[in-house]
């Protein structure tokens, strides 16, 4: 057993003074149902930031697709919880997981089959993974068909609880990663284009889920998401627990990520792309691992969103919204985890919670003005957001002191 | 050609060409680098000299001709395949990661050879522990080269200029090349920072058995510590030879100060001789 640093300790035990404070304070009902809400909202906020600031301050790559992945989560997750508790089914559980397997194994068969042809363009792989994927769907779904009336049984079998935890738990993972990959289909191609052309198209990807979202009845054939209407029926299981587990766990994986020579891959393509290329670093694909993390993160707290309030509906999931967390991690420091946990926290309690209460009655959406306005005077005040690039000590990385003078006498001096 | 003791040169161009539209940036340059060279490539400004470092190392396709590389054909690769082949370089303008450590800086050069993955990273394994330990001795190990070791919780880019270039050769060592390229390594520094700059070189090619090819402009370096030179000229090779013989080539001269200068400097020269 290694020893553990100070830092690591004191991480620890903020973290579990903050969750548990807050949990006390919940269940003596000093915070309200309002402010639960907001306070979940924040943490599911935080993590979509947390994936975003990965993507776009630490790799680089400006996008705006966060909240479509962030969508992709959101539904799939709903979709099905909302079968098992209305429908007593687990026919969206069983497809989903199989396609999520399908396709994620058949990402694998085909990356590696490609690694071997030298010089193949991005638009034909393209094409092979697409209908690779579109393959490896309808046999999923088929399967998933067949195996949903052993799996409704065997998890009926468990207590109603533990079988409800069983399914919500595997729903968020289940959103996470097939947003996941989702944004490596798309990233595939996309990721080519520069900085402002990758912004652009992923806005057009915001776009279109939005769209299809609002005919999710219609187009797509799925009654119970109900289009424009609104899915409702989601059962709310997503408590703060939850919420703080899967965020503390996102800080966790990020910095354990970064602190690492993968990160510091990661954030070379963002340094310099020519000078990481020429250092061995496989430009293109650090910048679609990044963006496919990312996109996991936005899934799974899609996942988490869904079951806050136990409604859904696409104008939560438009482009205009795509900004807010692109604000976050701006606000909060590009290439900051702690400003973009802190930002996230601020936004919200902001936002929705003290501007909303301390604003006079009828004056409510004023704090749309006042909001942006706080936003204007902070970039002025502190262009490189509330934290620069400050990290709390766990998070940052560590300068390892030097072990001894190697110096060969000889050079130091010539060098000197 | 310039291959005549028989060894088997580590890099070759043949017949190298790389147009951008109608400009012939480099048309038919032949290079042979012998392993454990230390050889030299002059020419006016926008002779193509960058260009063909840029061929070598990938960023650019050659529109025609062989770059070989250990008796394989490396023209058109990625870079950083070309790179994990053996092939490293510095920039004319430097490319450093400027929000960075020092350390990192070399840290990232090294990752090909980190010997964890993505997993271990998140996991903190055993593996992950024992090979960041590795990694990071090593880069302390270069820095330390390049009497670096105090600097290296330092932001890259508040470096001094010397550092800066000393910094990015340490980079390029660290991905741990067969072949060095430094373009143009002695622009902006002072006399003195040459001199040792020269002295690095040299000790670097023998202490990591590198073969070495440099652009510069500054004659003092090139014809203090390059063995051979080729010169170029408007995309094509005018000169070859031991600094010595470039010296007197009358295309040399007339590339560098106009046509008929051979002759001014023949009469300088006998001028000055009287």
């Amino acid at each position: 057993m290694k020893r553990i640093k100070p830092t690591t300790i004191f991480f620890l035990l903020g973290a579990v003074l903050i969750f548990g404070v807050t949990q006390f304070l919940i269940n003596l009902g000093v915070i309200n149902s309002f402010w639960n809400t907001i306070i979940r909202l924040a943490g599911v906020m935080a993590i979509v930031s947390l994936g975003l600031n990965l993507i776009y301050g630490f790799n680089g790559q400006f996008s705006l697709g966060q909240f479509g992945f962030y969508a992709i989560g959101a539904y799939i997750a709903a979709d099905i919880t909302y079968r098992w508790t209305v429908l007593s089914s687990a026919l969206g559980l069983t497809i989903l997981l199989m396609v999520a397997l399908f396709v994620g194994a058949m990402i694998m068969l085909i990356r590696s089959a490609v690694s071997k042809i030298r010089g193949m363009d991005t638009l034909s792989a393209f094409a092979l993974y697409l209908a690779a994927v579109l393959g490896a769907i309808l046999v999923a779904v088929r399967l998933g068909r067949l195996l949903d009336a052993p799996v409704t049984l065997s998890l009926s079998l468990l207590p109603e609880n533990i079988g409800l935890t069983v399914v919500y738990l595997l729903a968020v993972l289940l959103g996470g990663v097939i947003a996941a990959e989702v944004s490596f289909l798309f990233g595939l191609p996309v990721l080519t284009l520069g900085s402002d052309y990758f912004g652009i198209a992923t806005l057009g990807f915001t776009i279109i889920i939005k769209v299809l979202l609002d005919n999710t009845d219609t187009m797509l054939g799925f009654e119970e998401m109900k289009g424009a209407r609104g899915m409702i029926g989601i059962p709310k299981i997503t408590t703060w627990v939850w919420v703080f587990v899967f965020l503390f766990m996102t800080i966790v994986i990020i910095r354990n990520l970064l602190n690492s020579s993968f990160g510091r891959a990661i954030v070379s393509v963002r340094e310099d792309e020519i000078a990481a290329t020429t250092m061995g670093i496989d430009v293109a694909y650090y910048k679609t691992i990044t963006f496919v993390i990312g996109s996991l993160f936005a899934g799974l707290a899609g996942g988490l969103y869904a079951h806050v309030n136990g409604f859904l509906h696409p104008n939560s999931f438009s482009f205009i919204k795509s900004f807010d967390p692109l604000i976050i991690v701006v606000f909060g420091g590009l290439g900051s985890v702690t400003g973009t946990v802190v930002a996230s926290f601020g936004w919200a309690l902001v936002l929705e919670g003290v501007l909303r209460l301390a604003l006079p009655e009828g004056f409510e959406t004023w704090r749309f003005v006042v909001y942006p306005l706080m936003l204007l005077v902070m970039m002025l005040l502190k262009p490189n957001g509330l934290f620069g690039n400050y990290e709390i000590p766990f998070i940052r990385a560590v300068i390892p002191p030097l072990k001894k003078k190697t110096t060969s006498a000889k050079t130091s001096k010539e060098v000197a | 050609m310039a291959n005549n003791n028989g060894e088997t040169p580590i890099l070759e161009l043949k017949k190298l060409c790389r147009y951008f539209g109608g400009l012939k940036a480099v048309h038919e340059v032949d290079l042979v680098l012998e392993p454990h060279a230390l050889n030299g490539l002059i020419g006016p400004n926008g002779s193509g000299k960058t260009t063909i470092f840029n061929v070598i190392t990938g960023i650019y396709e050659p529109s025609g001709g062989e770059v070989i590389f250990e008796d394989q054909n490396i023209g058109g690769l990625d870079p950083f395949v070309i790179n994990q082949l053996g092939i490293a370089r510095t920039f004319q303008n430097i490319r450093l990661f400027p929000n960075l450590t020092v350390l990192d800086n070399v840290r990232i050069a090294y990752h090909p050879h980190a010997g964890y993955g993505m997993q271990d990273a998140i996991m903190r394994t055993k593996l992950y522990d024992q090979k960041e330990r590795e990694l990071t001795e090593k880069a302390q190990e270069f820095l330390s080269v390049f009497n670096l070791q105090d600097r290296q919780a330092e932001i890259a880019r508040n470096l001094p200029y010397g550092e800066q270039r000393r910094l990015e050769i340490a980079r390029a060592l660290a991905s741990n090349p067969k072949v060095l390229l430094l373009d143009e390594p002695a622009a902006g520094m002072n006399p003195k920072e040459v001199v040792t700059l020269m002295e690095l070189i040299h000790f670097i090619r023998d202490k990591f058995d590198l073969t070495v090819l440099l652009i510069e402009h500054q004659m003092r370096v090139v014809m203090g510590i390059c063995e051979k030179i080729t010169v170029m000229d408007f995309g094509e090779v005018i000169a070859r030879g031991t600094p010595t013989e470039v010296q007197k080539n009358s295309r040399v001269i007339e590339a560098y100060l106009g046509l008929g200068a051979t002759e001014l400097s023949k009469k300088y020269l006998k001028e000055k001789r009287q």
